[in-house]
């Protein structure tokens, strides 16, 4: 429809000609400036401005409602802090056991719904993307009841094998394993679907080629399938790392830290110190360390997972 | 299919057919067992709010649907209010996404589109905001609000995460795939560049604009720790604000929580199994693309 009156219409006059053609020119000029401002002002406000503020309140002690400059106390205090280590200790074990866990069961669902051998593709690959719809809080609810020591169908459902209660979300190791599971039980499936899409880009010749080498089912994974995967498992495994270095709703919910610190990550240690203890300058401090660590491990992930390109 | 007579003149084909359809049940069977483990949760869920408390931790556990919903409910809007919270958060991942849709989209379009000067910065510092933690902020924000007297109010959640790294990334990538002549025939037909932007390149974004809209709606409906922060009177909670606060409590009524996550969690699901070709591929077209 707009081709044909395209062609009925002379060409747009050279610029500079005319007033009209300029304005419009200008406009063009100017258009993206508009479309821009709206999110540049509100990034600007609501996110450059307080990151900067956030660094300035780390050189603050407040005591009392009084600030007093301290320069970079807040971060000598955090190196001398043994619970800012069981936080920094208890994250890295996460991200140490946990997302390789993680990405390695996504890695096999992704090939499984990927095969032709699979039926009923479709209700799998929702049915495994759905807990990542279930707000944090909602399954923290859900699986505080359902590990709850005494009471819980977790518990029952083995009493009926003969496994006597396991002290889920009450014992330090246990709560480190139950956190473990609940988080790859949310992530799983969304890095699966990553995964996947990324698979169904990688030609089928390849696996033809593949075959008729010789290579089994193994060896075509290991030689076409996984370096072929490579630009999705590297997205994953950034994705993981930031999230789990920020890792706060489930261990806040689920056992608020506990117990004995065992689930105390560095972003339920940060929310304390903010909001429990109102020591904002430390707070801040712990928020600048995170973020530091974020870029610094993202950069390292890029460099070795990543292509050359 | 014919009966082959023996093993060893079975033809080629019929071998890897019969071995492809025992492959086929293997791992069929397999992931179904994986899904039902994972979907338990959501079926006792729906089942456990149905129950009281004490039914709930009973022995054994409740396994089918009893008849406690109704008290539940009305248990929720006694001690938390909870029509008042569902409408809260209706109201605010509505507003949220409307407002936060456009910016996000304005944004996107702007850097997928144009050559402008500070843009290749502009959205550096953009992507920055999606690798730098959001605790980072949460103290000043707070401070930022509390001065504005804007604690416990529906902007102090929506306002800060309007212009949402990650949806105007979303947005950049889907539009990128616009044919430039596209825009370039509707200058020539006379369109001003905003009217340009609402005729000629919103209609065909819609299978993004629809994903960016979900993913959207979900982050603020799910969102937890910024509203827990800002909103600190009961009345103005969210849904998760108030489950979480409702089992802080003493004797927390389980019956009452469990049904208040169901609401939180069911309609949610409902919504993404009915759009989630859009959710799916609209998120994976700006994902998976190097």
């Amino acid at each position: 429809m707009t081709t044909t009156v395209t062609k009925t219409r002379p060409a747009p006059a050279p610029q500079g000609k005319g007033p009209r053609p300029r304005s419009r020119l200008t406009a063009r000029r100017l258009a993206p400036y508009a479309f821009v401002f709206p999110a540049a002002l509100l990034f600007a406000v609501f996110k450059l401005y307080p990151i900067g503020w956030s660094f300035v309140l780390s050189l603050f002690k407040s005591v009392d409602g009084v600030d007093t400059y301290v320069g970079f106390d807040n971060y000598g205090r955090l190196f001398r802090d043994p619970l800012f280590w069981t936080a920094l200790k208890n994250t890295g074990t996460i991200l140490l056991i946990q997302v390789p866990v993680m990405l390695a069961l996504s890695t096999g669902l992704a090939v499984a719904l990927n095969s032709a051998f699979l039926r009923a593709r479709a209700i799998f690959r929702l049915g495994f993307f759905l807990p990542m719809v279930t707000g944090l809080v909602a399954y923290g609810v859900i699986f505080s009841v359902l590990l709850n020591q005494q009471y819980g169908l977790v518990n029952w459902l083995l009493s009926n094998v003969g496994i006597g209660e396991v002290p889920w979300l009450t014992d330090p190791l246990w709560a480190q394993i139950s956190l473990g599971l609940v988080l790859t039980w949310h992530y799983t499936g969304y890095n699966a679907v990553i995964l996947l899409a990324r698979l169904q880009t990688i030609p089928g010749e390849l696996y033809d080629a593949a075959s008729v080498d010789g290579a089994g089912a193994w060896k075509s994974f290991r030689h076409v399938t996984l370096p072929g995967l490579r630009p999705a498992i590297l997205l994953t495994t950034v994705l993981s790392t930031i999230g789990t270095l920020q890792i706060f709703d489930e261990p806040f919910i689920l056992t608020g830290g506990g117990p004995d610190n065992a689930t105390l990550t560095i972003g339920v240690y940060l929310y304390q110190n903010a909001f429990t203890y109102f020591d904002f300058g430390y707070a801040s401090a712990i928020a600048y360390v995170l973020a530091v660590l974020i870029g610094v491990l993202g950069l390292i992930q890029f460099r070795v997972l990543g292509d050359k390109s | 299919m014919k009966q082959p007579s023996s093993g060893a003149v079975l033809p080629l084909r019929a071998r890897a057919r019969r071995r492809s359809a025992g492959n086929s049940i293997l791992l069929t069977s397999g992931l179904a067992i994986a899904l039902a483990a994972v979907l338990i949760p959501f079926y006792w869920l729906v089942i456990a709010s149905t129950h009281s408390s004490a039914e709930i931790f009973g022995s054994p556990p409740p396994l089918v649907p009893g008849d406690h919903l109704g008290e539940n409910l009305s248990s929720l809007q006694e001690t938390a209010s909870f029509g008042q919270v569902v409408l809260n958060s209706l109201l605010i991942a509505v507003i949220y996404t409307v407002c936060a849709g456009l910016v996000c989209t304005l944004a996107g379009y702007a850097f997928a589109k144009y050559r402008f000067k500070g843009s290749n910065w502009m959205f550096g510092l953009l992507m920055l905001g999606l690798v730098i933690p959001s605790q980072v902020t949460l103290v000043p924000l707070f401070k930022m609000m509390a001065e504005w007297e804007w604690l416990n109010t529906y902007q102090a959640v929506i306002m800060p995460n309007l212009a949402l790294p990650f949806g105007i990334f979303l947005m950049r990538q889907s539009m990128a795939a616009l044919p430039d002549e596209l825009l370039d025939s509707g200058r020539m037909d006379g369109c001003g560049e905003f009217r340009l932007f609402l005729r000629v390149v919103l209609p065909p974004m819609k299978p993004s604009l629809a994903a960016l809209a979900i993913f959207l709606f979900l982050f603020q409906w799910n969102d937890f720790i910024w509203p827990l922060i800002v909103l600190r009177d009961n009345a103005s909670f969210t849904i998760p604000v108030a489950l979480s606060a409702l089992q802080g409590v003493n004797d927390t009524d389980y019956g009452a929580i469990l049904t208040g996550t169901a609401i939180a969690a069911i309609p949610m699901a409902l919504v993404f199994l009915a759009l989630q070709r859009h959710f799916v591929s609209g998120l994976l077209a700006g994902a998976v693309k190097e």
